[in-house]
């Protein structure tokens, strides 16, 4: 592939959601103050629709001088991304912000904005368009952890992402510019000769990869850069927190995988330890810690922060197996997570937003319809077979199995047994405690995207084949 | 022939329908024609028995076996149920059936004043009565077995009757349990021949006795005769059934069961498995000399050990209870020189005489309105007339008074240890001569206690009356059993007509005479027993009515003695130092310390430290964004000098 041929086809779907995003925006800007939130939400819908349609038939290939790429694992990522944002908008539809006025129109705009950096991160074939995208990405992000200007859990969420983010990001930056300094190139076939080359790597290098592994840890909350998940979670309002736990996650996974199995795939030795060590201490942390937490949204933060812990095992891996392993974990993954957060966003009472786990007691009798597909989604999150999270965890303990990392294979297996206690409370609560005061009727978009999530949660088994194909191909487009 | 065959298979058969008919469906049918059907399908059994019997007896007693059906076939081994057509099994048949119609008829008034249905009980008599027919009809050991377990959980179930009681509940679990040790052995054994002959059919073992007469059997490096090791294990296994010696603990407590379950279970039938098995396997026992020297040993041992605890025990059924054990060990003492037909011939008469005293005793206890302690009773001969006579009958044949069908027996086996030249068959000898003696005290010790003296409570005298008709039928047949059994079967038996009788249901090696020589002893030999009986009737006469003072006195100058047999020997106290405090402190142990402590502490440990670890997990987020932002720094330093370190 040549660096000097444009092919600016390859990013067809980012142009055409970009676009959107300017249209939708400007759209917005035309209609009366506060009422261009329902239009905006469908337009974005729609691009989201169009943009993954296009994702799917996008050619494979380098574009833009080197700087971009789209392959098989570009395009399993920005499926999932995309579905991410989607149900996050879709989620945002019905919420409404604690003096019951719809969120601000801009809301979606933003989701889609980030949801084009997430993308791009996914597609960048340098080290500058991986910081672009994740910049585009994070202070998308940003914005909507504070959009809720009067409370001031949200502004404090905002204000505490924005500033951990900004040190991350320059952790990341000065990683990048490290690795440029030893290597020579921000390109990533450039990266790959020279790393290869170096019969040892040299220590600057290796100083840069851990930067960067950093920078992308606290975008996937890893331990032990994960401090600002709870707080930011709990104080976001629940559509932002409901995408701030898919998209970017995943585009962080597609960073992570990029990165490191393509250019430093060579080092492996050298960084599979560091993502062992994180992985660990995600999985036990994100076991331990989420115990005692009586608020919901904090406790899918310490969900997330596990389950990333999980994910990571694959990558620790360093292998197809490994990546491919990761792949349906994040799918499982999104599956289930969508659905929760569908149910947390339906959990109001006369109107208002309650987040406490207590609110749920009696759900099981007041709506067991909702109640079943929570609880589907909490067994999912344990690993209980034949549920979606059972054939992620699997994949990821045998990949990792088949690498030897049996230490990492036990403190998972151990932090499930932990983690399933506070899934399982939740459907202890919703069953067995005395019923609260019964909570509103769900709006029908999120009967919808809870419903679907719960579905596709239960029959994961059966599209588990294509699934696998898909992601083994993806796995395979990345390792060249 | 097919006749015979045909009655017999009724016989073995029918009682289980009557079991099966009254137990499942007496909710439905009704209390009284539970006990119609239990008892009708009994007494059509004790006619095709007795019909069987007397058509066996005319053709001289042919063998033949009645495939029934198969049961396991597994690669070399074979199992069918096949009843078994021979003297020993058609006699034991009409035995059984006869006591326990006898005693089906008798607990009609005996249960008469229970509060519930009593359909229960009958078929658990029919059941226990079914299972005793498939022992001894039995055609291989597996069949044996089946009915030997079937009779452990027919007594489990018929002691524990009154599961209301605490007693009688802990006396099933303990019949239950010792049988289970014995039964461990028995099935060892079993298992043994199996090994050694590739069969467990009676025919096929038997004829191959011969070939493997010296095969060696080696355990921890000794090496033992593969028949002594068989035959031992299977004495073992017998001694936990018939209560002997060491395993016999059990027995006097079984007698918390209704009175009608003493008679027929642990008096007339389930107890005589032992010997039975005993006299089934002589083709073996008679190959295994020194197992039969122990068994001459527990034997002698356990008849004289239960007529000394007979001797002071307080209660009616106890007495008789350890009279029960002490009969058993003249059998086995029998068995062990070799004399397995005097064995059987007493295990008939005592069946007669000892159901006899057994339902006598419940007609006391009845009559007294369940009073069992003979100090309390007294004075009773002219309330319960029959009941006295019977009474009368039964001990005068227990110990072994001419002409009573116990004369015949008893002296018989004493003969016969004279006569043997086994060692300690004359210890056997002196012990059995002492017990006749001791037999005979404490018989008419009971006697005296109950029916003359002085009644203790005038008012239960008072009140005391004979037993129905329904009860006193049964009395009158077995009496009738316990007078005339000797002198018309001594004959066939041990008699002239032995060995046409026997034909070959029981063998005695060529070498042993036992069975020619017993009658040639002196006069005086055998006159003793006769002696020795009639000193202990005296002695209990002028211990118990002409001089009623005379044994508080004697029990005060002998303390130790007294308290000694009062407490049985201590075995049971012994048992339980031995054997349950240890078992229960394990379990203790096990109980407090592996399962609550370890099984059920450790996964609580493990919770308070997730608890505590989620705690503390917990407090480092502290909504501090300059912790959050040192974490985070402190987390890159250490990954930086892990990746230029490692």
């Amino acid at each position: 592939m040549s660096v000097t041929v444009f092919n600016w086809t390859v990013a067809l779907p980012e142009i055409v959601l970009a676009l959107s995003g300017i249209v939708i925006l400007v759209a917005g800007v035309l209609q009366r103050k506060g009422e261009g939130f329902f239009l905006a939400a469908i337009l974005s819908l729609a691009a989201f629709l169009v943009s993954g349609f296009l994702v799917v038939l996008s050619p494979s290939g380098a574009g833009y001088a080197g700087t971009f790429v789209n392959d098989g694992f570009a395009r399993f990522m920005k499926v999932l991304i995309l579905a991410g944002g989607f149900v996050a908008v879709a989620l945002s539809v019905s919420y409404r912000t604690p003096d019951r006025r719809p969120l601000p129109f801009e809301t979606p705009v933003l989701m889609l904005f980030s949801t084009l950096g997430a993308m791009l991160m996914a597609s960048s074939a340098n080290l500058m368009t991986l910081f672009v995208g994740l910049e585009l990405s994070s202070l998308s992000i940003y914005i909507l952890c504070a959009l809720e200007r009067d409370n001031v859990l949200s502004s404090e969420a905002g204000m505490k992402y924005f500033i951990l983010g900004s040190l991350a990001s320059g952790l990341l930056l000065y990683g990048i510019s490290l690795v440029y300094g030893y290597a020579g190139t921000m390109e990533y076939t450039g990266l790959v000769d020279a790393v290869r080359a170096a019969v040892m790597p040299p220590m600057g290098l290796v100083v840069g990869i851990v930067f960067i592994v950093v920078g992308l840890c606290f975008k996937l909350s890893a331990v032990p850069f994960h401090m600002w998940t709870p707080d930011v979670y709990q104080g976001a309002p629940t559509p932002v927190t409901a995408y701030m736990a898919g998209a970017p996650k995943f585009a962080a996974f597609a960073l992570f995988l990029r990165v490191m199995a393509g250019p430093f795939g060579s080092v492996a030795p050298r960084w599979q330890i560091l993502v062992e060590a994180v992985s660990v201490l995600s999985m036990v942390y994100g076991a331990f810690a989420a115990i005692p937490q009586t608020n919901i949204k904090r406790l899918m933060a310490y969900s997330s922060i596990g389950h990333m812990g999980y994910a990571m095992m694959g990558l620790a891996a360093a292998s197809t197996a490994g990546t491919q392993a990761t792949l349906v974990y994040l799918a499982a993954y999104f599956v289930m997570n969508a659905g929760v957060f569908a149910g947390i966003t339906a959990m109001r009472r006369n109107g208002r937003e309650v987040n406490s786990i207590a609110d749920l007691a009696g759900l099981g009798r007041s709506d067991p319809a909702m109640a079943l597909a929570l609880a589907v989604f909490m067994f999912s999150m344990v690993g209980a077979p034949p549920l979606a999270g059972f054939f992620g965890k699997f994949m990821v303990f045998a990949a990792a199995w088949q690498s030897g990392l049996y230490v990492l294979v036990c403190v998972g297996a151990l932090s499930s047994i932990v983690g399933a206690y506070y899934y399982l409370r939740v459907v202890k609560v919703m069953y067995f405690d005395a019923p609260a005061h019964v909570l509103d009727r769900p709006a029908p978009s999120l009967l919808f995207v809870s419903g679907g999530m719960g579905v596709a949660t239960v029959v994961f088994a059966v599209v588990l084949g294509p699934i696998m194909s898909v992601a083994h191909q993806a796995a395979l487009a990345l390792a060249g | 022939m097919q006749t015979e065959l045909t009655l017999f298979s009724v016989a073995v058969l029918t009682p289980l329908a009557g079991a099966v008919v009254a137990g499942l469906g007496g909710r439905f049918m009704g209390d009284t024609l539970a006990k119609v059907v239990a008892i009708a399908c009994m007494a059509v059994a004790a006619l095709c028995s007795m019909g069987a019997l007397c058509n066996a007896w005319l053709e001289g007693f042919p063998h033949a076996a009645v495939p029934l059906a198969q049961w396991v076939h597994a690669g070399g081994f074979d199992a069918t149920w096949t009843l078994r057509f021979d003297t020993l099994s058609v006699t034991m048949t009409a035995m059984v059936l006869t006591v326990s119609l006898l005693v089906h008829c008798y607990s009609i008034g005996y249960m008469s004043h229970e509060s519930m249905p009593t359909y229960r009980f009958f078929s658990y008599l029919s059941l226990f009565t079914f299972a005793m027919l498939m022992l001894v009809s039995s055609n291989d050991l597996i069949q044996l077995f089946f009915g030997w377990e079937g009779v452990g959980l027919a007594s489990y179930l018929l002691i524990g009757y009154w599961y209301d009681r605490p007693a009688a509940t802990a006396a099933a679990i303990k019949a239950f349990v010792v049988n289970r040790v014995a039964d461990l052995f028995f099935i060892v054994g079993i298992g043994l021949i199996y090994v050694l002959f590739h069969s467990v059919q009676y025919d096929t073992i038997f004829s191959a006795v011969p070939e493997v007469l010296n095969a060696p059997y080696s355990l921890c490096g000794v090496s033992f005769r593969m028949l002594e090791v068989i035959c031992f294990l299977l004495f073992v296994g017998a001694m936990g059934k018939s209560a002997q010696l060491f395993l016999h603990t059990w027995l006097p407590d079984a007698m918390e069961g209704p009175t009608p379950v003493s008679a027929l279970i642990h008096a007339a039938t389930m107890v005589t498995a032992g010997v039975f098995l005993m006299a089934r396997m002589s083709p073996l026992l008679e190959f295994a000399p020194g197992t039969r020297t122990f068994v001459i040993l527990i034997g002698a041992t356990t008849c004289f050990f239960a007529a000394t605890v007979g001797m002071v025990q307080p209660d009616i059924k106890r007495t008789i209870a350890y009279s029960t054990c002490s009969q058993l060990g003249y059998m086995f003492a029998a068995v062990g020189v070799g004399a397995y037909q005097a064995a059987v011939f007493h295990l008939t008469t005592h069946a007669f005489f000892k159901a006899l005293l057994f339902l006598a005793a419940g007609s006391v206890i009845h009559a007294m309105h369940d009073e069992q302690n003979m100090f309390r009773m007294g004075g009773l001969w002219k309330k319960l007339p029959v009941t006295y006579v019977v009474m009368w009958l039964g001990s005068l044949a227990l110990a072994g008074v001419y002409p009573f069908a116990g004369y015949w027996s008893k002296d018989a086996i004493l003969n016969a240890l004279w006569a043997s030249d086994a060692s300690y068959s004359h210890y056997a000898w002196a012990m059995g001569s002492i017990t006749a003696f001791l037999t005979a005290f404490y018989s008419w010790r009971l006697l005296f206690l109950v029916f003359h003296g002085k009644p203790h409570d005038d008012h239960a005298r008072d009140h005391a009356h004979e037993s129905p008709a329904v009860m006193i039928v049964p009395l009158l047949v077995l009496s009738v059993g316990a007078v005339v059994a000797g002198v018309v079967l001594a004959p066939f038996y041990i008699g002239a007509h032995q060995s046409a009788f026997w034909n070959g249901a029981i063998v005695n090696a060529p070498a042993n005479h036992i069975m020619e020589v017993f009658e040639h002893v002196p006069a005086l030999i055998a006159l003793l027993p006769s002696l020795a009986g009639l000193a202990g009737i005296a002695l209990a006469f002028v211990l118990y009515v002409s001089a009623p003072q005379m044994p508080a006195a004697l029990a005060r100058s002998f303390g130790p003695i007294y308290r000694f047999l009062l407490n049985k020997w201590y075995f049971d106290e012994l048992y339980d130092r031995i054997f349950v405090r240890p078992y229960a402190a394990l379990a203790r142990v096990l109980w407090k310390g592996a399962d609550e402590g370890v099984v059920e502490g450790l996964p609580l440990d493990i919770v308070r430290a997730t608890q505590d670890g989620a705690l503390q997990a917990v407090r480092l987020q502290s909504g501090s964004i300059a912790i959050y932002a040192f974490t985070m720094l402190a987390g890159l330093v250490v990954l930086l000098t892990v990746a230029l370190c490692g």
